[in-house]
């Protein structure tokens, strides 16, 4: 590789497939290209085996058995949910490739399920700590070569605009590093803003950033005020278990019409003013023993602090999990999870979810299958895609694509600034008045301060060259979702999915599109081309082939 | 957040340092573990489910323990049996059956797959529309 303007001490790589990330999406996007015959090396942001919303937590997979009663039954799920905007010819591509891995993941991954009483597994779920270590061995058993704590920061192109791999800096040896790749797999995850919920403060949006910069769009931005209930005190956002509760009032009396699953905007009312108080009392003797099984560390913050959550009453609040549990990331381009930049390929949560969510969430099991599938088809792709470029890869004159918080059009501002960035997005995305109960009146005086933020930032932060980058690129990218967040939630003028316009309640049955956002200091917003294929279309679909 | 790195019971494996996603852990002068960056700590629990000898306790407050909290006397949460619970429950170390094996997320699921429960009114009141997840 040739390259101009690096530092002396930058460490070097090269590649086939350069995967960024750790998580689940990641570590199949590796073990895929790896099995496709490619030179795969990973770089993770903190560790691959315990970063991100899964190793911490434990899930639901969408794993249904290929028998087309059940496949009809999970494909309508959501549908209705998530206000028809996904595509159910991905829906079934996901099935059965979820299955599949899934399968493996057991036979080869050795996973220990819980046996189903008859001789079978029952694979329906994982628990993250077990699942992410299973993954880890299968990388280093696939000759994966895996960069932990080696936050990516920007991506590399080639004269052409191609992507030709990525830098970043690795935290424990204290130096810049660069890998040139035939193709990149964006897995990075979804953006939680820093919200503190389980697991998701590495999920800071970065890869969203830098496909942007290198052109992609985004689509479902406006799906991404997912908020997950937790005890006020804590980080633990397993929210299936709500479902079992009450919610009360400070004096004990119940607060009507506050849920989980349905009711959780009541409860961001009441928070707006008051405590609200939970106790999880409608779980009998049977579900609390199951309940204690199933996620573990659910009850871990009651059991430190003493409480019963079956027979006391705790503190909840909500925290936000944006793109994680929400559906918006960068769009998809093509059945190998390409996007529309050459050499570009993303997985996960980093990828638009609405394909098989719409705008409802990608929250538990559908994400857990989306990172199984797509990460397959992105390690696949992204193989294919650096076989075929040969060997000239390695010598093609690359440039470095990072903008905000790398190479400022300003004056460079002083160290530590990225924080009060931070402090100023977490302003306009965390509150429920804002980003949760949306209204005109409020979005549009958030959106310009987000705007005000990014202007800012982009002529002055400034992260040198040590590791003060990752933090500017983080806040840098967080600014950049609050923006594009907020512009589709603004552009969607009608409730559908988790977005929810008091002042535009209803859906527009004419605007049963998805929104696609594109650039950052300007920012484009226009509805896909490519409509979403419902239940009428897709049975149009299979009666025409 | 993490809270205690336990002198006694370390040995100097470093897995905390090398597992901890956040990077909270540095390398002490005597080769213990240091609790460097708190305040980047997400309370994920993962240093405490990796340390093979239950050497580190994560108090289950998003926030720093306050100071003389019972979170941070290693003495009494060793008397608690607290140590290394999380641990136990994953069934990681020698002996133990993983926890995964143990999992009954299935009978939750199903019976709230059974409890269908009412749609919410939007705020106008005029349309019925979906709630928000479960996971």
């Amino acid at each position: 590789m040739t390259v101009t303007g690096l530092s002396p001490h930058t460490h070097e790589l090269s590649a086939g497939v350069f995967v960024v990330g750790g998580g689940p999406a990641a570590a199949w996007a590796a073990y895929k290209a790896a099995q496709a015959g490619a030179d795969v090396v990973l770089a993770d942001k903190g560790y691959c085996g315990t970063s991100g919303a899964t190793a911490a937590a434990g899930t639901g997979v969408w794993y249904v058995p290929p028998h087309p009663a059940e496949r009809e039954k999970a494909m309508a799920g959501r549908e209705a949910l998530g206000g028809y905007l996904a595509d159910r010819r991905w829906m079934a591509r996901v099935l059965d490739q979820t299955y599949e891995g899934v399968n493996e993941l057991a036979d080869t991954g050795r996973y220990p399920f819980p046996p189903d009483g008859a001789g079978g597994q029952l694979r329906r779920g994982v628990q993250g700590p077990e699942y992410m270590r299973r993954m880890r061995i299968l990388l280093r058993r696939a000759g994966v070569r895996i960069l932990d704590h080696s936050p990516v920061v920007e991506l590399l192109v080639d004269a052409d605009g191609a992507v030709a791999g990525a830098a970043g800096y690795q935290r424990r040896h204290d130096r810049p590093y660069r890998v040139s790749a035939g193709a990149v797999v964006l897995a990075t995850g979804g953006c939680a803003f820093l919200s503190r919920a389980l697991g998701c403060d590495v999920n800071t949006g970065d890869g969203a950033l830098m496909a942007a910069e290198a052109g992609a769009e985004l689509s479902g931005m406006e799906f991404s005020n997912a908020y997950a209930l937790a005890p006020e005190f804590s980080s633990v956002t397993k929210t299936a278990y709500y479902s079992f509760a009450t919610f009360y009032h400070e004096d004990g009396t119940v607060l009507e019409g506050a849920g989980s699953q349905k009711g959780r905007s009541v409860i961001a009312r009441t928070l707006l003013t008051e405590k609200v108080y939970c106790r999880i009392d409608r779980a009998d003797a049977d579900a609390q023993r199951a309940m204690r099984l199933a996620q573990a560390n659910f009850f871990l913050p009651f059991d430190r602090m003493g409480i019963d959550p079956f027979t006391q009453r705790f503190p909840v609040t909500l925290l936000l999990e944006g793109t994680v549990r929400g559906t918006g990331g960068i769009r998809i381009t093509g059945d190998d999870c390409a996007t529309s930049v050459p050499g570009l390929y993303v997985a996960g949560d980093a990828a638009t979810r609405e394909l098989i969510c719409g705008g409802f969430t990608g929250g538990g099991s559908h994400n857990a299958a989306w990172a199984i599938s797509s990460g397959t088809w992105a390690g696949r792709g992204a193989a294919r895609h650096a076989a075929s470029l040969g060997p000239l890869t390695a010598r093609r004159r690359v440039s470095a694509l990072g903008g905000a918080g790398l190479r400022p059009t300003g004056k460079p501002g002083r160290p530590g600034a990225a924080r009060e960035v931070v402090a100023a997005v977490q302003a306009e995305v965390l509150p429920y008045e804002k980003n949760l109960l949306r209204h005109e009146d409020r979005l549009a005086p958030a959106l310009a301060g987000l705007h005000s933020t990014w202007s800012g930032l982009r002529a002055s932060l400034y992260g040198g060259d040590g590791a003060e980058v990752v933090a500017t690129r983080q806040a840098a990218a967080l600014a950049a979702h609050g923006r594009w967040m907020y512009t589709a939630a603004l552009a969607r003028q009608e409730t559908r999915g988790m977005h929810k316009r008091e002042d535009r309640p209803g859906a527009d049955p004419s605007s049963r599109r998805r929104l696609l956002v594109s650039g950052l200091d300007e920012i484009q917003v226009r509805p896909d081309p490519v409509a979403p294929v419902g239940p009428q279309e897709y049975a149009g679909l299979r009666a025409a082939s | 957040m993490i809270e205690v790195v336990s002198q006694d019971r370390c040995v100097k494996c470093d897995v905390c340092v090398k597992v901890c996603p956040m990077d909270v852990f540095a390398l002490g002068p005597d080769g213990i573990p240091v609790i460097a960056r708190q305040d980047d700590c997400q309370t994920c629990f993962m240093c405490e489910a990796h340390c093979p000898v239950d050497a580190l306790f994560v108090a289950p407050l998003s926030g720093p323990a306050p100071a003389g909290s019972p979170y941070t006397d290693e003495a009494a949460l060793l008397e608690a049996g607290a140590m290394g619970r999380y641990r136990a429950v994953l069934g990681w170390g020698g002996g133990r059956t993983p926890g995964s094996r143990l999992d009954q997320n299935h009978v939750f699921t199903a019976r709230l797959a059974a409890g269908s429960q009412p749609a919410e009114e939007t705020p106008a009141g005029r349309r019925r529309v979906s709630g928000e997840p479960s996971a």
